[in-house]
């Protein structure tokens, strides 16, 4: 049964409901004192996020500093729950204009109302695209920052619209100038062992694009993937260029992507959204070139000094540049005293994280850069267990760099009035979760 | 919108009811709007009012929804018009009032709108919820019906969980998808949004495809979902494809989609922890069916230290499941590495994942002997008592191992009486174990100092009862003592966290819901049940149960020799407050003598053999023979070939002089003395015994069993018969080899050499059994370890001092043993293995 939720709770940290919503009067409207006491008040918490007590399930979330529960008495589908959740912030966040907290649903309450009884009737998810329910949906106070018209002028055929089967995207825009705005960004994740070999390594990316076009567009994506390339190659019987192709493990895409079609001719053909929207996300496992390489030795000196040695290494392009770069070095809770020599940034102490942080703000390709810190412990009986080092972990931002080297090739607008459209292309890779255990 | 609407929508406030009754009047007079979205409202929230009254007048409008064409409800309007009504519905609906004013709103409305038939239709699934009967008696499930074909896609997606869930509720069968609404269901995917696609996967998982070829259209259809960015719709998919899979026979068609839907699982790792947790949840159920999927991705389980628990927890599992001999080093490292971590729930897990993979992979477990010195020397450091007593279990058990065992254990025995029944238990067991391993004099002294302490100065009747019977034991026969204390222990297998087969199926049916999360069938958990009339009561679940771990089912049944498994007796005296036997109520010791004393009795007995054995097999028929039928076959007895041969005058003469020659053959088989049969008058017998020499007239060419023979006696024409040669008779004696020679030779022997064979046909059902056989001809068991699969090393020795180093892999009770040998005689193998076949059979 794809029934997602009988109840959906908006409580706050303390536990008290913010905002609540029944859709089904198959739980009971105390079943939240429930998850209360047995879940927020005890050490459960975050031990799991799907829950049973009595003869409810619960399955949470924390957004911020809200907790979102949907309570279900069903073999609901989990993963629609979830999803559903997850898009609803999303949708939360386009009306209250970027963040989502306790105030936010706080000033927003009516309009809140309004919201979830749209997108869910009965547990059923319905439409969830800010871009359609933005149409009908209007609050005062919020602007739709996509939308070119007055809010309230009357949208005739707004339930064709909402059921349509191009439901996300509105007919009739204008504008003035057409215009595509595609970034790619990529974040590398890295796992490597102390011994410096890797143990996993992956680039998770997305295509984010911001679509100011007029009309109802067809948008085709061309990228240097290889399936596509050869798919394309062998349509036009004609050799693929030669030139770096990559090949992606996995893609997924915006729901207004045609998928039957990319299924069988290998291309990315869709009609946008208005506005932003992430068009896809891939994964790829092979060839990643890496930014950084990280050498760091932690040297135990008796049991109340260590000395840490690390070196940065900087892999990609010499003209480019990293930007934002932070390295914590993690070291032991009883860190008395701490000294640095940096060849560039600036590196302190900060107890809060036990870790040393060093911040360079703008790192140039093939450049190395050396840390060396001097740790001072203070000494304790107590702690006879050896320190677990945990992974050195990193931050960063290439702009115009792909860690996958993926590259967009053309993007082709077809619209019935044949208008020209200017495309701007960004690519920025940052660090995942980019760890490397001393 | 207009903006007199959304002043409603904006201003819920909760006025005075006459007031609202005048607001709602004007407005129903001088609304001519026909908003199509208010109407749905109206629908909507109607669906809500839980009166049964209300819901009678519900029915009205719905029916017009649905249908595309909608009225005034004039008579709802009416009815409403007394204030307590009025009242009810408030307390009955939240919002009632803006509702109930566009209720007069919409006026005569006329157009079909797609969004006022999407609402209408998860009302019908609402109002059968309150009263079945009267959406069955209105007709509104046909109608529902119709809507499967509705032009708009949202409005069939809706329809179709409509229809769902209302089947759900009802044995009568509703909703029943045929391959024409499937087809039609399949075609509206492509157009409906996303959550859409989800009810419709979600409903089409129930269909049963007709043969393979329907299988495979369906999954050719649904597969593109997997690139969805919205993971219900990619494991609504999953769970599709995976039930059509079952119908699916090409085993190649079947690796493709397993190839296809393994990046799209990967890629739900990168999602939303919560998302993550229901994915791996999942993923560990589908790696249970069709462990191939994801065999290769391992690296992607690997834990992130920012990981939540829950996903760590989940990973960690999935990582033991997809544990194999390939990446067992990769896999322990980085056990290891979370071994060291903070968390100590995960640490322990991972400790355990450690054990878990030694059990499965033998290979992890080769090298965990050695690990004896180190564990000894952290002895004192120990402070848990299952540590205590687990460590104290391996003194025990490698005691002739372990060269300070007795001084490692006295120090143990000091503080004997402080310690926990649990440490006591073992300490019993293994002071009792190095007894019988080392009966020295120390060990000597400290058994009777347990013995003391256990009998008498102790009030623990587990601990007293198992004293007792070491006691007796060790006093009336230490030989029975160490074959009931030293007994091999049963295999160890890791079926913790193994699902059951049929309860997988049921699950995999419901992937992406909440069953898949907890492992459970869904009625173990949702106790709304309508058609049935007692609602179950399920209110007090203990809270242990709940927890979404699938630790709770099986942790009790982890691996780790439990202390007090350690012996059967231990066990039955446990057991002793059982109910009492049936059994004479003998005093105890007697009953014991009793039981070693049958034990003993059992021993001897022998099967007499007689001489005759089996029946020879008959190498000339008594038809072809005219009349003299020969039976024979080469054995081998005390280092010598025979041949056997027996003899029968079926013909009316008088039978002698007979003569034997044998024709040149592979092994160059000839007979070494005369053939020694007496005369034969009609209807008489003889045996013989003709003692055979080898290598003495041998054929050229490749080998072969076949050995071609002539007899010949006065009376008749000679007589030509072929018999094979059992490549087993050349099996000498002295093939048994030691264990390490055995690994140097196996080692020594260049891969070439190694020749493998299966024999479908052959079953072995207990290890004893088949070894006692082998060994009868001459093939020497030497070791044996356990996979998932037993596995046998034997050796032998043919004539001329070949060896063959034997391999057998099979799994107990099946059919289907796999033989490889290693031999610097490759070319004998083919005959090894016929002979080997006909061995095992």
């Amino acid at each position: 049964m794809p029934v997602s939720a009988s109840a959906i709770y908006f409580l706050n940290l303390r536990g008290d409901v913010l905002i609540n919503r029944l859709y089904r009067d198959d739980v009971g409207g105390n079943m939240v004192d429930a998850f209360r006491t047995h879940i927020m008040q005890t050490k459960e918490m975050g031990t799991c996020p799907v829950r049973q007590i009595g003869g409810c399930s619960f399955f949470y979330m924390r957004i911020s500093n809200v907790y979102i529960v949907i309570v279900v008495s069903s073999n609901a589908n989990v993963a629609c729950a979830f999803k559903f959740v997850v898009e609803a912030v999303t949708l939360f966040k386009s009306y209250f204009g970027g963040a989502f907290d306790e105030d936010a649903i706080r000033n927003n309450f009516v309009l809140i109302y309004e919201l979830l009884d749209e997108i869910m009737d009965f547990g059923y998810p319905q439409n969830l695209s800010p871009e359609i329910l933005k149409l009908y949906i209007t609050q005062e106070g919020v602007r739709s920052p996509f939308s070119s018209k007055p809010a309230d002028k009357p949208v005739p055929n707004a339930t064709l619209q909402v059921t349509g089967a191009v439901g996300w995207r509105r007919e009739g825009l204008a504008y003035k100038k057409n215009e595509v705005f595609l970034d790619i960004v990529e974040s590398v994740n890295l796992l490597m062992s102390s011994k410096g070999s890797v143990l996993r390594c992956d680039v998770t990316g997305k295509i984010l694009m911001k679509c100011f076009l007029s009309g109802m567009p067809d948008l085709k994506l061309g990228l240097n993937d290889k399936i596509g390339l050869e798919k394309e190659s062998q349509l036009k019987s004609r050799p693929a260029k030669s030139g770096k192709t990559i090949e992606l493990d996995d893609v997924t895409f915006h729901q207004c992507v045609n998928l039957t079609r990319f299924n069988s001719e290998k291309t990315v053909s869709f009609v946008p959204p208005d506005g932003e929207f992430e068009l896809m996300k891939y994964r790829i496992t092979e060839g990643v070139n890496l930014p950084f390489r990280v050498l760091p030795t932690i040297k135990e000196l008796g049991r109340t000094r260590m000395e840490v040695n690390v070196k940065v290494k900087s892999v990609f392009g010499a003209k480019m540049f990293a930007l934002g770069v932070v390295i914590k070095i993690p070291v032991p809770k009883q860190t008395a005293k701490t000294s640095f020599q940096v060849t560039s940034g600036r590196a302190k102490y900060n107890a809060a994280i036990d870790c040393l942080v060093w911040k360079i703000r703008k790192f140039p390709g093939q450049t190395e850069t050396t840390m060396s810190a001097e740790v001072e412990l203070i000494s304790t009986m107590a702690e006879k267990k050896s320190w677990n080092r945990p992974p050195i972990q990193m931050e960063f931002q290439v702009p115009m760099f792909t860690a996958s080297g993926l590259r967009v090739r053309f993007l082709k607008v077809w619209e019935k009035s044949g208008y020209n459209t200017v495309e701007w292309v960004r690519y920025i890779t940052k660090a995942g979760s980019y760890e490397i255990r001393c | 919108m207009s903006g007199h609407d959304s002043k409603y929508f904006s201003t819920t406030k909760k006025g005075e009811i006459p007031e609202l009754k005048e607001e709602l009047n004007s407005q129903y007079k001088d609304s001519q709007d026909p908003n199509p979205l208010i109407r749905a409202l109206a629908v909507r929230t109607m669906g809500c009012i839980r009166v049964d009254k209300i819901t009678e007048y519900l029915c009205d409008p719905l029916q017009r929804c649905l249908k595309g064409w909608f009225l005034c409800m004039r008579q709802w309007t009416a009815e409403v018009e007394t204030v307590e009504h009025l009242m009810v519905l408030y307390s009955m609906a939240r919002c009632i009032w803006g509702w109930l004013g566009r209720q007069w709103i919409w006026g005569r409305g006329d157009d079909d709108d797609p969004y006022v038939r999407k609402t209408a239709s998860i009302c019908v699934a609402k109002l059968y919820d309150i009263n079945a009967e009267l959406v069955e008696d209105r007709g509104f499930l046909d109608t529902l019906k119709d809507l499967i074909s509705d032009n708009n896609p949202m409005v069939v997606a809706n329809a179709v969980a409509a229809l769902a869930e209302i089947q759900e509720n009802s044995n009568r069968p509703i909703f029943e998808i045929t391959s024409h609404t499937l087809s039609k269901l399949l075609t509206a995917l492509n157009e409906c949004t996303e959550w859409g696609q989800v009810f419709i996967l979600d409903a089409l998982s129930r269909y049963k495809a007709a043969d393979a070829r329907e299988a495979e259209n369906i999954v050719e259809r649904v597969t593109p979902r997997l690139q969805h960015a919205n993971c219900a719709v990619v494991l609504s998919a999953v769970k599709m494809i995976l039930q059509q899979m079952e119908l699916i026979t090409s085993t190649d068609v079947v690796r493709n989609l397993c190839k296809k839907m393994a990046p799209p699982l990967v890629t739900l790792l990168s999602s939303e922890p919560e998302i993550q947790y229901v994915a791996l949840r999942n993923i560990n159920l589908i790696v249970q069916r069709r462990p191939t999927i994801l065999a290769h991705e391992i690296k992607v389980f690997f834990c992130k230290y920012n990981d939540p628990i829950y996903v760590k927890m989940e990973k960690l599992e999935i990582m033991i499941k997809l544990a194999s001999d390939r990446n067992i080093d990769q896999v322990l490292l980085e056990f290891k590495e979370y071994a060291t971590e903070v968390d100590v729930d995960f640490v322990r897990k991972a400790v355990r994942a450690i054990g878990r993979c030694a059990i499965k992979l033998e290979r992890a477990a080769e090298r965990y002997e050695s690990i004896i010195a180190t564990l000894c020397e952290s002895l004192d450091t120990l402070d848990e008592p299952e540590a205590k007593a687990s460590m104290i279990w391996i003194i025990g058990e490698y005691a002739e191992r372990i060269d300070n065992a007795d001084e490692l254990l006295e120090s143990f025995l000091e503080s004997f009486p402080e310690e926990p029944a649990l440490v006591q238990l073992q300490l019993l067991t293994a002071t009792v174990k190095l007894f019988l391993k080392k009966p020295t004099e120390g060990p000597q002294q400290m058994i009777q100092v347990v013995l003391n302490h256990a009998t008498v100065e102790t009030d623990n009747p587990d601990l007293r009862d198992r004293a007792y019977i070491y006691w007796r034991l060790l006093s009336t026969d230490p030989e029975a003592a160490k074959d009931v204390v030293l007994a091999e222990k049963p295999v160890i297998s890791d079926d913790s966290n193994q699902l059951d087969p049929s309860l997988l199926d049921e699950l995999l049916a419901n992937i992406a819901t909440l069953s898949s999360v907890y492992h459970k069938p869904p009625d173990a958990f949702v106790s709304r049940v309508k058609s049935s009339v007692s609602k179950p009561d399920d209110e007090d679940y203990p809270d242990g149960a709940e927890s979404g771990y699938s630790e709770s089912p099986a942790h009790t049944s982890d691996s780790v020799p439990a202390p007090g498994s350690s012996s059967s007796v231990s066990q039955a005296s446990t057991r002793q407050p059982a109910p009492t036997p049936p059994a004479p109520a003998a005093p105890v010791p007697d009953l014991l003598g009793d039981l070693i004393g049958l034990d003993n009795a059992l021993v001897p007995v022998d099967q007499p053999t007689t001489e005759s054995g089996p029946p020879l097999p008959i190498v000339l028929p008594s038809s072809t023979g005219q009349g003299l039928q020969i039976s024979a076959q080469l054995i081998r007895r005390d280092g010598q070939i025979f041949y056997s041969m027996l003899f029968e005058n079926n013909s009316q003469l008088t039978l002698d002089g007979f003569m034997i020659q044998f024709n040149k053959n592979t092994f160059g088989l000839a007979h070494a003395g005369q053939l020694q049969v007496p005369q034969l008058p009609p209807g008489s017998t003889a045996r013989t015994l003709l003692p055979m020499v080898s290598f003495q007239n041998l054929s050229p060419g490749p080998p072969t069993s076949v050995l071609q023979i002539a007899v010949k006696n006065s009376q008749q024409p000679v007589w030509y018969f072929n018999d094979k040669i059992p490549f087993n008779i050349f099996f000498s004696e002295d093939g048994r080899m030691e264990r390490a020679n055995f690994l140097e030779t196996w080692k020594s022997l260049p891969d070439s050499n190694e020749i493998a064979r299966e024999f479908p046909g052959a079953v072995i059902h207990n290890v004893d059994a088949t070894v006692e056989r082998l060994a009868a001809t001459n093939v020497f068991f030497i070791a044996k370890r356990r996979t998932n699969q037993e596995v046998l090393y034997l050796s032998a020795k043919a004539a001329r001092g070949i060896p063959f180093l034997i391999e057998l892999t099979t799994i107990f009770g099946t059919p289907g043993v796999k033989c490889a040998i290693k031999t610097p005689n490759p070319e004998m193998a083919p005959l090894f293995f016929e002979a080997m076949e006909s061995l095992l059979k």
